[in-house]
């Protein structure tokens, strides 16, 4: 068994145990924290896969931001752990024999049908980023668009859904103080001066 | 040596793990997100092993789209996980029946 070997079952070992643990543990905070390892591990395999760019990005994007808003909502919400477990060890046999069956299935054809030798390695100077940057923007630069509006069209969504407006707030609105004249908050009153006796 | 098979059998193991994981869990909508992002992890798995093994970059800007997507859909996800538990103080989908559907 050589290193590239001992590499990939090392990393294969530990994102499966972590899957195995993020969908069985009882918090969901421990969760989320297996999902990162997940993470962590499969952006190892694919930086031995030669995807250094994509490994580099699914810890950036998914760990450094996905799983931190994940964690951000877990923590918000006061879940009841007790009623959510129900119906767990009733649904466990048939999660297995799905699991089961559908690895089996799968596995049978990947095994038969897909035969590939790993290609030579690139050299030293080859760069993975440069290489996905020019592909990107030219042969795949309108959907990189769509994928912007994509994006724009999730952040407007995300806040629009959660945007609310507190009844009985003492919050001035910015644009009404901004509107207001002299007239509105002055008024000269033309008065004789009194006798101080 | 490693080749694209032992890649797709891993990948295939995590799309089965992350499809357990919405029947143990399917009760709580935050483990059933978190299972549909580790079945996307399996797909994006697969897309590089072939993009790697057949030495064609359309695999990885693939994984690229679909990483935009997942973390747009996970934001969104969120969002109404969020208004949901705001209004009726509870992420149970037993709970969530308003519509009689």
């Amino acid at each position: 068994m050589n290193f590239e070997a001992f590499l990939f079952y090392f990393f294969s070992v530990i994102l499966v145990g972590a899957a195995v643990a993020m969908i069985t543990v009882r918090n969901p905070v421990h969760a989320a924290l297996f999902l990162v390892l997940t993470f962590f591990t499969s952006a190892a395999l694919w930086i031995m896969l030669e995807a250094e760019f994509l490994g580099i990005v699914l810890v950036l994007v998914y760990v450094g931001a996905v799983m931190v808003l994940f964690l951000f909502v877990v923590m918000m919400l006061d879940i009841n752990l007790a009623r959510m477990r129900e119906g767990f060890i009733r649904f466990l046999p048939v999660g297995i024999v799905v699991a089961v069956a559908m690895v089996s299935v799968m596995t049978l054809v990947i095994v038969r049908h897909f035969h590939m030798e790993a290609p030579e390695r690139a050299g030293a100077d080859y760069n993975n980023t440069e290489a996905l940057g020019q592909i990107l923007y030219t042969e795949y630069v309108y959907p990189f668009e769509i994928a912007a509006v994509i994006l724009l069209v999730a952040i407007v969504a995300a806040i629009a859904l959660t945007l609310r407006r507190r009844p009985g707030t003492k919050a001035i609105d910015p644009a009404q103080q901004v509107r207001i004249t002299r007239k509105g908050r002055v008024r000269m009153v033309d008065m004789k001066s009194e006798d101080k006796s | 040596m490693i080749s694209l098979s032992h890649y797709l059998v891993l990948g295939a193991i995590l799309f089965s793990l992350s499809i357990a994981g919405i029947f143990l869990n399917r009760k709580n909508v935050i483990i059933l997100l978190m299972s549909i992002e580790l079945m996307l992890l399996a797909v994006n798995m697969n897309f590089v092993a072939f993009s790697h093994f057949s030495g064609d970059l359309a695999g990885q800007v693939f994984v690229f789209f679909i990483l935009t997507v997942a973390a747009a859909e996970a934001a969104i996800g969120l969002a109404i996980l969020t208004l949901l538990f705001r209004n009726r103080q509870t992420i149970n989908v037993q709970d969530l029946d308003e519509m009689k559907g």
